[in-house]
């Protein structure tokens, strides 16, 4: 017994047939440059309030922190030396030789941020700081194929859309929080007194208090035919919006790319329909391991073992009403 | 050295700011960098140091997953939820048996927890006058809304059978009217109603924890059901036991000790199934002192009950001390819950064991992170 999609994709499942495409991100991190444009479109075209109070978090230079209620897209930066840049090349060398799909011919891909040929001897390091690189990564709701919060919402608030991606009706979520716990990524979030510390001098409220949020994937930009705000403002096309199937397919190609040309440290995550959750609708390009960018190594969605730990309820409920008898049989004198 | 006149009317600065040694994750408001005047820049981020442990790496040490909102009414609700169905079955038992007192008290003790429980619950939404959203819809893959429809049939059944007792109390002497007639006539299908419900009230929260990617509760999803009927068993026990005379509380008496042991039994079989670092916030600190009083508070008052259960006030505080087990031990589980979050240890070094370990086993597709 399941209570995953099939593969008919998440979209069909729910009702929506098959005339809608799914759409999804692919989030190419190697040509991030970290300028954070999508965390400002993002907060303005969703009027998402402030999170914390302007403070400096020291990680270099993220003070986003993560994504939260208020926050979705962050902008993550990680420093590193040589030592962790090669530790990160052999562990992507390991994903080859696991039996994943080989290293097929150089292609020149179209987001030709890097040169053409073996970059592995390549000096692609800042002119002052040898040794060293800064990854960046603009992370954001995955849009799961088996969304865990989706699954949990116990209103309805949280529907799938005709897109694939996953969406909070504002108006109808009562708060109780059950999809927070239920996300393996930490991604959505309740917005309340404990998140939000809004400027004393603002006067207009906070929108959609006390409810879950995350992101929408713009879901009334799309509606409109327009494209998220994050990856229409990105600078650099390392947020690709579009049909999912066809970023998969750019994302592989990127992948053997990169790898190609000696970076092997590049991989990715969330391109698998097997994983935990059947797949994301917003994949990444990483150039290290999940965990360093704060991502989980082996997500599992809740959903999939839901019906052995119902099986597991009903037993122990089964099994406290027979010793309830016991007890009154026991009792009888 | 002053370039202009009015250098000389700058007021005297405070001297410059020493650098704490330490980690440089502290948090700097603006006001604390540079002097606030803009007459110097202040660095605004500390040197960095790499910090790299070989075990695990995460981001800067931030949690990776959420715990969901639920705080203090959610435990008491876990607790009284317990209280709730173990009552419900030790009043449909006296119903059977012949036990009057054992029955009213059981029964009322039902109706009270399910009612101040639901308080709780709605307490703690978000939006609390949207409760009422979650009877929109029955989603079988939402323990929540499964739940919901649980102890809405229990409030509801709970309250006839809550009313029928509190009029007999008063010598039919409550206004009921027409409604006495009613009332009587439900009291068969009411209390098999609650009968169905009451061990499914004391179960469904641990699939309701369990189902969550909370590392504690993760970890502890095949087994969190066993111990929370055990603990709403040795809480029902004890309640009867406080609430009623000795000579209509054995089965009471006889739930509760078999509620201590599966709560003792349950909690090492728990423990034992989880990674180390799952099972470690259930050991130290709060949570885990809570937990081990819970576990002394379960084992004094079952001796209590099962070897001075005839006496009326060891018989009390026996009972007393399961229902402080049982709130304890909900305590504890939701507050170790909420503290395996902050560490991204707990999330990261399980996920990669088990991701490794099924690499071992042969099985390479189903990893999230693939080469292309």
């Amino acid at each position: 017994m399941t209570f995953l999609a099939g593969p008919e994709g998440p979209a069909a499942e729910s009702g929506w047939g098959h005339e809608h495409a799914r759409k999804g991100f692919f989030t190419d991190t190697s040509i991030c440059i970290g300028c954070k444009a999508c965390e400002v479109a993002c907060k303005e075209w969703n009027s998402n309030p402030i999170d914390g109070s302007l403070e400096i978090l020291g990680s270099s230079y993220d003070n986003t922190g993560a994504l939260g209620a208020n926050t979705w897209r962050h902008v993550a930066f990680i420093e590193q030396g040589q030592e962790r840049i090669d530790e990160a090349r052999e562990s992507g060398r390991k994903l080859v030789s696991l039996g994943m799909p080989g290293i097929g011919p150089k292609t020149s891909g179209p987001r030709g941020a890097l040169p053409a040929g073996d970059l592995s001897t390549a000096d692609r390091t800042a002119p002052d700081t040898p040794e060293f690189r800064w990854l960046m990564s603009s992370d954001v709701c995955k849009h799961c194929t088996n969304a865990g919060c989706l699954d949990v919402c116990p209103t309805g608030a949280i529907f799938r859309s005709e897109f694939g991606s996953v969406v909070v009706q504002e108006d109808v979520c009562n708060g109780c929080g059950t999809c927070v716990g239920a996300c393996p990524f930490g991604v959505i979030e309740r917005r309340d007194d404990g998140t939000v510390s809004p400027r004393a001098d603002r006067s207009e409220g906070i929108p959609h208090e006390g409810t879950a949020n995350k992101c929408t994937l713009c879901y009334d930009r799309l509606v409109d035919g327009e494209q998220p705000a994050c990856s229409a403002t990105c600078p650099t096309q390392s947020i690709l919006f579009g049909d999912h199937e066809d970023l998969a397919v750019d994302a592989q190609e990127r992948v053997r790319d990169l790898h190609g040309r000696g970076m092997t440290e590049a991989r990715l995550y969330g391109a698998n329909p097997r994983d935990g959750v059947g797949g994301t609708g917003s994949m990444f390009l990483l150039l290290d391991e999940p965990e360093v960018y704060g991502l989980p190594p082996d997500p599992q969605v809740p959903t999939k073992s839901l019906p052995a730990t119902y099986a597991q309820a009903g037993i122990a409920a089964a099994g406290m009403l027979a010793v309830t008898a016991l007890a009154f049989l026991g009792g009888r004198r | 050295m002053s370039v202009t006149d009015f250098d000389a009317d700058r007021p005297p600065q405070p001297p410059r700011r020493r650098r704490r040694g330490g980690t440089g994750r502290r948090r700097r408001s603006l006001s604390e960098v540079g002097m606030g005047d803009g007459s110097r820049e202040g660095a605004l981020v500390e040197d960095v140091e790499f910090e790299r442990s070989e075990e695990f790496d995460s981001y800067y040490g931030r949690p990776v997953v959420k715990a969901p909102p639920w705080r203090g009414p959610i435990a008491v609700y876990l607790f009284l939820g317990g209280v709730a169905g173990g009552s419900a079955l030790l009043g449909f038992g006296a119903q059977l048996t012949g036990r009057p007192a054992l029955r009213r008290n059981a029964r009322l003790t039902a109706l009270a927890t399910v009612g101040l429980g639901t308080v709780a619950l709605v307490e703690d939404l978000g939006r609390p006058e949207r409760f009422l959203n979650m009877m929109r819809t029955v989603k079988v893959t939402s323990p929540m809304s499964l739940g919901t429809w649980i102890v809405s049939g229990f409030a509801t059944f709970s309250g006839v059978l809550g009313a029928l007792e509190v009029d007999r109390l008063a010598g039919q002497r409550l206004p009921l009217g027409p409604a006495r007639g009613l009332l009587r006539i439900s009291e068969g299908p009411a209390s098999v109603g609650q009968l169905v419900l009451a061990p499914l009230l004391a179960s469904y929260t641990g699939a309701l924890l369990g189902n969550t990617t909370v590392p504690t509760w993760e970890a502890s999803r095949a087994h969190l059901s066993y111990l929370f009927v055990s603990s709403a068993s040795l809480a029902s026990g004890g309640a009867a036991m406080l609430t009623t005379p000795v000579s209509e509380t054995r089965p009471a008496r006889l739930l509760a000790a078999a509620g201590v042991v599966g709560d003792l039994v349950s909690m090492r079989a728990m423990k034992e199934s989880m990674h180390p670092l799952e099972s470690e916030p259930l050991e130290t600190g709060r949570p885990g002192r809570m937990l081990t009083w819970a576990e002394r508070l379960a084992i004094a008052g079952g001796l209590g009950a099962m070897l001075g259960g005839r006496h009326r006030v060891v018989a009390a505080a026996s009972g007393v001390a399961l229902l402080a087990s049982s709130a304890l031990t909900r305590f504890g589980v939701l507050e170790a819950g909420l503290e395996s979050v902050k560490d991204p240890r707990r999330v990261i070094e399980p996920q990669k064991a088990r991701l490794a370990a099924r690499r071992a086993a042969g099985i390479t597709d189903d990893s999230i992170t693939t080469a292309g």
